[in-house]
């Protein structure tokens, strides 16, 4: 479904993606690891096509099109939707309304709100004064009115408390692999596909995921079972992942 | 025999006003006093009625206190649906009750300027609404200005009196009928809070690209009263300049001021709230939220802090949405004794890209998502406007045209 072919992206003038190549196949969850500052936020807010993120070189492809130049919209109407880190505050936009908007009336809101405890947010302004767990609890109810194809999650389990997790966690699933209704978008027919950025592992006991990435300085350091992925950056760092892309590095090198 | 304030007024009458460009009155015709009536606003023509609901006003009976409707310089009608609420026009007023005298032209000064001074030399009709003694009315009172005819300077002389322990609502709305190129207002409103009342007044302003404004706007605040205003002024006008003033004199007195205006291209808006904290206790707060979209708006506050335990907050917020438009938040804070507590907060700017871009990110369109951005910005000015208000304020809102040129 994705396709991320030798990206170069540039930040405040700072290139903090390079060369980076990835792909998210249709009905694949895919999971993203790395350190802080590694360029993972980066890297979805360029898919996403959010402005101050300059694509030097490399393309982005959504199911064969071309969509590195299209405005955010035009990505979200092909039907990738993202989940921020951290979303900007929408100061007398009520959560209500945005989310009424997003779902063109398709959705049945308040009940999706009910199910994530977030009923006495829906008259309250869009973030403003929202904890980190609420913020999050916020996106997910925007997203599943908006139904995308490729959802595009940023630490999703942040702040969230142990009481939330379970909620949150269930609608993430249902966003990504259930109930059987069509998601939104010119190719809905072609199924759904995740990129999740995660810190602790913790979405990976709700969500089946099926292949994991490690970023580190902004380019891919390996891939591989996400589980598997997890365990070892658990046991050794991210340390371990950098010691070991260098080596490859090396070994590349040594045979040209 | 010239009284003395006769003559004041006289003198004053080529005496500019301290703010907004001047107004050559000259220019105008007197507005008619002697348009035909109507007894009920449900008679009145079509055009009229969607001007006044475009404004705000109702023009119905039901489930109002009384309505008042002035076109021109003619009180068209005037009528009291409630109990323990007085409408009538203000010359009605002076005959009936003699004591009035001793409120009109208290506190707005004949001359303050010349617009003042013209009005009080008009001898200007226009409402007077009181709410007697401890009378809770819960239906609003409607009032609603209108400009008929072209070329027209209106005068509007108004006395709003809520008595010990009332509390009423009033909203005022004003209007151009369509036919006006030109046109001039000029209205005067006197506000009188007695102990523990309170007052709800909204003003709705839809007055035409062509049109010139000139309120003038005193209330003076007993102890324990509450006065809250609310302002919405969306549509076009050419110029308006406004800056009406609580003298906030009895302890423990609250007032809130909520104005938001969008400057269309050629509109010049300069607008203002000012709070005189006279006694102990008082709290105020001024907020306003303007856009241009190619106009000129200039957000004035202004709070005075004359005595020790008061607090108070204003807060001017601007947006620009067109290189041409221009705003100017001019917030100024006097405190004249220790222990005030008295803060500002103003910014002006341009709508910012990530806020627009994450309601992209859920598929609206760019336009759409300034849309939302810009009437939430608006919408902040008129969280305190009356629940029966809210639909149609909304209405106008939805309608106006907030894309910068
Ligand atoms: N607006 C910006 N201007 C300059 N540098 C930025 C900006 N945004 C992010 N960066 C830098 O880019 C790098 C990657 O950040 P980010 O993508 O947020 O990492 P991650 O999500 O993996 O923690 C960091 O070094 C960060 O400081
Ligand atoms: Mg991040």
């Amino acid at each position: 479904m994705l396709e991320i072919e030798n990206l170069t992206v540039e930040v405040g003038g700072r290139e903090i993606l390079h060369n980076l190549s990835l792909n998210v196949m249709t009905g694949y969850t895919t999971v993203l690891f790395g350190p802080n500052g590694s360029g993972k936020s980066t890297l979805l807010m360029t898919i996403m096509g959010f402005s101050g993120y300059k694509v030097k070189s490399g393309r982005i492809k959504l199911n064969g099109e071309d969509i590195t130049d299209l405005p955010v919209n035009e990505r979200a109407k092909r039907g990738i939707g993202m989940m921020m880190q951290r979303p900007p505050n929408l100061t007398g936009v009520r959560l209500k309304d945005l989310v009424r908007v997003t779902s063109k009336g398709s959705k049945d809101t308040a009940k999706i709100a009910e199910e994530l405890d977030m009923t006495r947010f829906l008259e309250r302004d869009v973030n403003v004064g929202f904890s980190g767990g609420e913020i999050k609890r916020s996106e997910i109810l925007q997203l599943t009115a908006q139904n995308p194809c490729l959802v595009l999650l940023d630490e999703p389990e942040s702040g969230v408390d142990m009481v939330s997790i379970e909620k949150l966690g269930a609608k993430v699933h249902d966003l990504l692999q259930g109930p059987s209704h069509h998601c939104a978008g010119w190719r809905e027919k072609s199924g759904k596909a995740a990129l999740i950025i995660t810190h602790t592992g913790q979405i990976l006991d709700y969500v089946e995921a099926d292949r994991g990435y490690v970023m580190c300085n902004g380019s891919v350091a390996c891939s591989g079972n996400p589980r598997e992925l997890l365990q070892e950056i658990r046991k050794m760092g991210y340390n371990e992942c950098i010691r070991c892309k260098i080596n490859r590095a090396n070994v590349i090198e040594e045979n040209i | 025999m010239v009284s003395n304030e006769e003559r004041r007024a006289k003198e004053a009458l080529r005496k500019e006003a301290k703010f907004g460009e001047e107004i050559d009155l000259e220019e105008y015709d007197e507005g008619s006093r002697g348009l035909s009536g109507a007894d009920s606003l449900e008679d009145l023509p079509s055009e009229t009625k969607s001007t006044m609901l475009d404004s705000g006003i109702v023009p119905s009976d039901k489930g109002k206190a009384g309505n008042f409707l002035l076109m021109d310089n003619t009180v068209v009608h005037s009528s009291v649906m409630g109990s323990g609420v007085e409408v009538m026009p203000l010359s009605h007023a002076l005959k009936a009750h003699d004591w009035l005298k001793d409120y009109v032209w208290k506190a707005v000064e004949p001359d303050s300027d010349k617009y003042t001074a013209e009005t009080y030399l008009q001898k200007a009709d226009g409402y007077f609404i009181r709410a007697l003694p401890g009378a809770k009315i819960k239906m609003p009172v409607q009032t609603c200005l209108l400009l008929k005819n072209r070329n027209t300077k209106q005068y509007v002389h108004n006395v709003l009196i809520a008595e010990e322990g009332s509390e009423f609502e009033v909203v005022t709305g004003c209007g151009t009928s369509k036919n006006v190129e030109k046109g001039l207002h000029l209205g005067i409103s006197e506000f009188f809070l007695k102990k523990n009342s309170k007052l709800t007044f909204t003003m709705v302003h839809n007055w035409s690209e062509f049109v010139g404004v000139r309120p003038r706007s005193s209330i003076v605040m007993d102890e324990g009263s509450t006065y809250i205003n609310n302002y919405v002024a969306l549509k076009p006008v050419k110029t308006i300049q406004t800056y009406p003033t609580a003298h906030m004199n009895g302890p423990d007195a609250v007032c809130r001021f909520n104005s938001v205006a969008v400057a269309h291209p050629g509109s010049m808006m300069d607008m203002g709230s000012r709070a005189v904290l006279n006694a102990p206790g008082c709290k105020a707060e001024l907020i306003s939220r303007t856009i241009t979209t190619g106009g000129t708006v200039i957000a004035r506050g202004q709070l005075v802090g004359n005595s020790a335990g008061i607090k108070a907050h204003l807060e001017c917020k601007g947006l620009i949405m067109s290189d041409k438009g221009v705003q100017i938040a001019i917030p100024e804070l006097e405190a004249r004794v220790p222990d005030v507590e008295m803060t500002h907060e103003a910014a002006v700017g341009k709508i910012a890209q990530d806020q627009v871009e994450y309601l992209m990110s859920r598929g609206l369109s760019e336009e759409e998502a300034v849309g939302m951005i810009v009437r939430g910005f608006l919408d902040v000015g008129i969280r305190g406007i009356p629940d029966h208000l809210r639909a149609e304020v909304d209405k106008i809102l939805q309608e106006t045209d907030v894309r910068g040129s």
